[in-house]
């Protein structure tokens, strides 16, 4: 043991203390950049249960002021009526889901028909055309929709049927379709192909045409993918503010007729909110149907969700 | 013979859905631009509009919506960058992540009015914002979230798990890895559905109807506390509200042909960065 | 690459922050904020413009809504004027009292509600009552007054219409059926009876007769009469109106918190004064009655 020895011994120990304090700040940096990417990642979470939270305070005093019931057993939406104030969203309800189920009648068909058109048939240049197209509906705000369903869809309609004008369910339905079926058919598009050509190949092998096996074995295996993509279109119409704002006439009268005058759930929150003082009962009301609208939507897009978890678990 | 009739009647079907679905966009692209080039010039995009919205052009509109984008935007974006690169990179499979992607399945979904109600409450009321480019941005920043979010995970998605691999091997931190061979090469990606999230804010109306959007400003917002003028609701006030609704019918046409157009630029510019990239990368 | 990216983000969050940092505050005296009545928006913008060529310091915004929505912005401080064809509810006054707004209310012109149909349909003349059940929803065809075989097809306003009370409170004077379509403005109210065989509408005079008394192409005005036993009157005539033989006129307001002072007076006093009544003619409405100048004059206008 001499001079030399010890002190590069004690060297030794320095650096490694150096180098062991370096990786424990560089792992405490670490720790804490991944705790902020965390913080970011749970905004997520932070917003949803915020705009639950808000909808759900702001709703309480209404419900508390006018019970339950006289919200869901309503049919009458008056808050300013001449007599007595009503606050029944039944019909309005009804509405938001009758252009909804009108808007899929349409656009269910025709997207999953336009989706398989472009997984089965379509040469790569149709593609290239379909797919872009598609896109750019998609991107067509939901103010020029309404904007053409005042000027386009309303003569088209009123003529055809012979009433006297076309703001109604119909064509709250058309303009709500037009807007879902991008959403349907890239869903849809991508259930469709994903497939496996083993099961198309097999089928037609068996003997069976394009139509058959597109029907018969396609379809089915992609049907939960497809289904998923309908909720989404579901809740998309559902939740649609502007184009049924200007297009549906906005009558608040409970009614199944599509050619009459139709009020939307989300139109009420769009034409009360501006002119309602804060805090009054009539303002609290218009958070109640918000929060029906959140939870109707909630819904559509769990069960869309389940579908396919389902749809992958069958995979496997 | 009935079996091939059927076949060809049921394909002929699908290829009827198909025009069918590029009717709808071609009856709407071109009543649109015919109905409303015939109003759009220079002045139309310079000119602020006069004699009661009859007149003039819809400068402001552009301006206000060009500015309420940029409040998104810089809203959006970094919280959404740092939430994917949360999600692609650090989470663990477990229930706290579940729940964050449930939440943002969900906030995707959520209607745009139920934006514009939290809006109101949180940013005008509670946060003393008022009624302002910035109320209306933060609304709009939390509509678009879930999408940026969505989208800049895909791109992450599309960096090669060796190029992080590499790094790590090498000894880099993990942040450092993520740093330099991973975000730059999910940058475009991240750039384009970024500016595709631009673009379906920039056409939104509901959430800034009580927000801050407002119809006749006599002059430019001077601040991000003022009021704007706006495209989709200007034309939605053109098209409802206004009162010499069928002589201004035509200023509304060009409004929705400008904001239409405006769209539009915006997704081409996201394609070409992803395909210029694209071919950066490769090359 | 990289490097571009951050100097486009760079240069956008510089212009930005120029714009937001040194931006003149704006001086809250030399701005009006005028909110409500879509009855009376396009009456009061071409008021401000013209009041504004004549003062040029001076700025005013003038957005619609419906007086309702001119109301909540009073009480909400969102407006320094809230245009309304209405008078303000009880509630709206308590609302005001607790938030410490002193509703402070101007008349500068008077309106007649007039009713339009179809020009094809060949009912020249209804009397309040008829009305009042047409738009309740009890008169549901057009062959119960004496015209075509055709269900009768309402369009009228949202709640947050000063027209839309006013009109409930005076000719119906119960609710409005429910198949009743409501319309965003005037205006839309105007295109829609346009285009409809069936339709009736209530709008604001101003929107369908211009500053001659001449009535604007595609509708019809119907003339009323008080009762099954007095003459229907036309509200296009101004004579009809001032005398209150066309029973359906109201006075239009404007409502302030307390009374006004600096421009904002002046404004006003614009208003009521010579060259804003002309305005008021030109644009279809009619001039202040004299016993609401009275009014005026008594708050010190």
């Amino acid at each position: 043991m001499n001079l030399e020895s010890a002190v590069s011994r004690t060297v030794n120990m320095r650096e490694q203390e150096i180098a062991r304090r370096k990786a424990h700040r560089r792992r405490f940096k670490e720790k804490l950049i991944e705790r902020f990417f965390f913080l970011n990642g749970l905004t997520a979470i932070l917003v949803l249960g915020g705009i639950f939270a808000l909808l759900f305070i702001k709703s309480y005093p209404a419900f508390k002021e006018l019970g339950v019931f006289q919200f869901f057993l309503g049919a009458v939406w008056n808050p300013t009526s001449y007599s007595v104030p009503k606050y029944g969203i039944l019909s309005l309800i009804v509405s938001s889901l009758m252009v909804t189920l009108g808007a899929l009648a349409i656009a269910v068909p025709l997207g999953i028909g336009c989706a398989a058109f472009i997984s089965e048939m379509a040469s790569k240049r149709f593609k290239e055309i379909l797919k872009p197209a598609i896109e750019l509906l998609a991107a067509i705000p939901s103010v020029v929709v309404g904007f053409l369903g005042i000027v386009l869809v309303n003569p088209i309609i009123s003529k055809l049927f012979g009433i006297s004008h076309g703001l109604n369910a119909l064509n709250g339905s058309i303009l709500l379709a037009i807007m879902s079926l991008p959403t349907i058919v890239s869903l849809s598009e991508d259930a469709l192909r994903a497939v496996p050509l083993t099961y198309k190949e097999a089928s037609l092998a068996l003997g069976a045409n394009r139509w058959q096996t597109l029907v018969r074995v396609s379809i089915p295996s992609a049907l939960s993918g497809i289904t998923a993509s309908i909720m989404l279109g579901m809740g998309r119409a559902i939740g649609e503010t502007m184009t049924v704002l200007m297009a549906t006439g906005n009558a608040p009268g409970l009614t199944f007729n599509f050619l009459e005058a139709i009020q939307t759930m989300t139109a009420t929150i769009a034409i009360e909110l501006g002119e309602v003082p804060y805090n009054t009962t009539h303002y609290y009301s218009l958070f109640v149907i918000g929060f029906v609208l959140f939870v109707m939507t909630f819904v559509v897009n769990l069960i869309s969700d389940l579908i396919l978890q389902k749809y992958q678990e069958v995979e496997r | 013979m009935s079996k091939k009739l059927t076949e060809r009647l049921g394909l002929g079907l699908l290829a009827f859905s198909a025009v069918l679905v590029l009717l709808f966009l071609g009856v709407i692209l071109f009543d649109i631009f015919s109905k409303g080039i015939a109003v759009i010039s220079w002045e139309f995009l310079s000119q602020p509009p006069h004699q009661g919205m009859t007149e003039g052009g819809i400068f402001p509109a552009i301006l206000g919506t060009f500015l309420v984008s940029i409040i998104t935007v810089i809203f959006a974006v970094p919280l959404g960058m740092f939430a994917a690169i949360y999600l692609h990179e650090y989470a663990r499979p477990g229930n706290t992540t579940r729940m964050i992607r449930l939440a943002i399945r969900n906030l995707s979904g959520v209607p745009s009015i139920v934006y514009g109600l939290f809006g109101v409450v949180l940013f005008v009321q509670m946060m003393h914002l008022g009624t302002s480019i910035l109320s209306a941005g933060l609304t709009l920043g939390l509509l678009t979230l879930p999408w940026t979010i969505t989208a800049c995970e895909e791109a992450l998605k599309t960096v090669p798990k060796a190029y992080r691999e590499g790094a790590l091997a090498l000894g880099a931190t993990k942040w450092y890895a993520i740093r330099t061979n991973v975000l730059p090469y999910a940058i475009p990606g991240m750039l384009t559905g970024v500016i595709l999230g631009l673009a379906r804010a920039a056409g939104e109306t509901a959430p800034i109807l009580f927000t801050g959007a407002a119809f006749f400003l006599p002059h430019l917002p001077k601040s991000i506390f003022d009021q704007f003028m706006a495209l989709p609701y200007h034309l939605y006030i053109l098209s409802t509200q206004h009162h010499a609704i069928d002589k201004v019918r035509p200023i509304a046409y060009g409004t929705a042909l400008v904001l239409l157009g405006l769209i539009l630029l915006l997704s081409f510019t996201a394609i070409w960065v992803r395909y210029h990239y694209r071919q950066r990368l490769k090359g | 690459m990289f490097g571009k990216t951050w100097l486009l983000i760079g240069l956008f969050a510089a212009v930005f922050s120029g714009f937001v940092l040194f931006a003149p505050a704006v001086d809250a005296g030399d701005m009006i904020q005028v909110k409500g009545s879509d009855s009376e928006v396009n009456l009061v913008q071409r008021l401000a413009e013209v009041f504004m060529q004549k003062n040029q310091d001076v700025n005013i915004s003038v957005t619609g809504g419906g007086s309702g929505t001119g109301i909540a912005a009073l009480i909400n401080k969102q407006t320094d004027i809230a245009n309304s064809s209405r008078e303000l509810n009880a509630k709206e006054e308590e609302a005001a009292k607790k938030a410490g707004v002193t509703p402070f209310r101007v008349i500068f012109a008077t309106d007649a509600v007039s009713v339009i149909l179809h020009p094809e349909n060949p009912v020249a003349k209804l009397t309040i009552d008829q009305l009042g059940k047409i738009f309740k929803g009890e008169i549901t065809n057009w062959k119960e007054v004496g015209g075509p075989d055709l269900k009768i097809s309402l369009y009228g306003r949202q709640s947050n219409s000063g027209t839309y009370v006013f009109f409930r409170e005076f000719v119906l004077k119960g609710d409005y059926s429910q198949r009743m379509k409501s319309m965003n403005g005037n205006a839309q109210i105007v295109e829609g009876v346009q285009r409809d065989k069936a339709g009736i509408g209530y709008v604001a005079v101003g929107y369908v007769v211009g500053q001659n008394g001449e009535v604007k192409p595609g509708v019809k005005i119907l003339n009323v009469a008080k009762d099954d036993k007095s003459e229907a009157f036309s509200p296009a005539k101004m004579e009809n109106v001032m005398s209150g033989k066309y029973p359906i006129s109201r006075p239009l307001n404007q409502y302030l918190n307390g009374k006004p002072t600096g421009k904002l007076l002046e404004f006003m006093k614009f208003q009521i004064g010579p060259v804003g009544q002309e305005i008021v003619k030109k644009q279809g409405f009619f001039p202040v009655q004299a016993n609401w100048m009275e009014f005026n004059r008594k708050q010190g206008l």
